[in-house]
């Protein structure tokens, strides 16, 4: 159909803008939604895989990467419901002490 | 170039795009609704290469669930719009270019290992139905199964336990 180049360099495409929205952003859950774009660049390169091996495989560890990033956007995001009640701000920049 | 190919340009342009809106928005509710378009895309781009259940449970899962868990807590703390200073002026340049060392780093070993040559095969029916992910999850991979379970307990108790708030003190 198409060569698995393309559906891999777009995976290497959004990784990176996933990490630059990581790096650059100052709002947590900014960093967080950069965070779910490198997560499904991640999926993308599972199922093309998945596709040109024909192997199941593949589309299990979709679904272990999905569960996983569902329980880790609920714990980070409980985390900066917490984060915002005791400092009145998400800003990175403002959250500069160990101190709670 | 295949009309697969097309379909596959067009929904790759509208997943980086929407990648770049969420880069670039001001607007809090703008990037969660960017990233809507980009997993909606990129689910159709599951479509495409044969994995129609995993194209459905990333539009349910993902934009129907994740990013509406993101929309809610961003309603809730009121957290739009950010002022615009930035204290480190150096990071904004050395971030593209970091990611930039990453792209191109990936295009160099996709194209002189993965190359041309090898092309997406057209879709199996019954290599991606449910039946056949149902059966590999419970029989080759039981125990990251139960595991993955394990976690979702775990992230809903962990949820309740960092909002809760704690009584008051009643202290004179």
């Amino acid at each position: 159909m198409f060569p698995i180049l393309f559906p891999l360099s777009l995976a290497f495409i959004l990784f990176g803008m996933g990490v630059v929205g990581f790096m650059i952003r100052k709002n947590a859950i900014v960093i967080f939604m950069s965070l779910e774009l490198m997560f499904n660049a991640a999926n993308i390169v599972f199922i093309t895989f998945a596709n040109y091996f024909q192997n199941v495989d593949g589309h299990v560890f979709v679904v272990f990467v999905m569960v996983t990033a569902a329980a880790e956007v609920a714990v980070g995001l409980a985390l900066i419901v917490s984060i915002f009640r005791s400092r009145q701000t998400i800003d990175i920049d403002q959250i500069k002490s160990l101190k709670g | 170039m295949t009309p697969e190919l097309l379909i596959f340009l067009a929904l790759a342009i509208i997943a980086v795009a929407a990648a770049a809106g969420l880069l670039f928005s001001r607007n809090t509710v703008y990037c969660a609704l960017f990233l809507i378009i980009n997993f909606t895309s990129v689910g159709v781009i599951y479509l495409i290469m044969g994995a129609p259940f995993i194209a459905l449970a990333q539009t349910a899962v993902y934009a129907g669930a994740i990013m509406v868990l993101f929309l809610f807590v961003i309603m809730l703390l009121g957290v739009e719009k950010l002022d615009r200073t930035e204290p480190l002026r150096w990071q904004r340049p050395l971030a593209v270019i970091l990611a930039a060392a990453i792209i191109l780093e990936g295009g160099y070993v996709l194209l002189t290992r993965v190359g041309l040559g090898p092309l997406t095969l057209p879709m199996n029916a019954t290599l991606s139905d449910p039946k056949t992910i149902g059966m590999a999850l419970f029989t080759r991979f039981s125990l990251p199964f139960e595991i993955t379970s394990v976690i979702l307990l775990v992230a809903a108790i962990g949820a309740v336990v960092l909002t809760r708030v704690k009584p008051a003190q009643k202290e004179e």
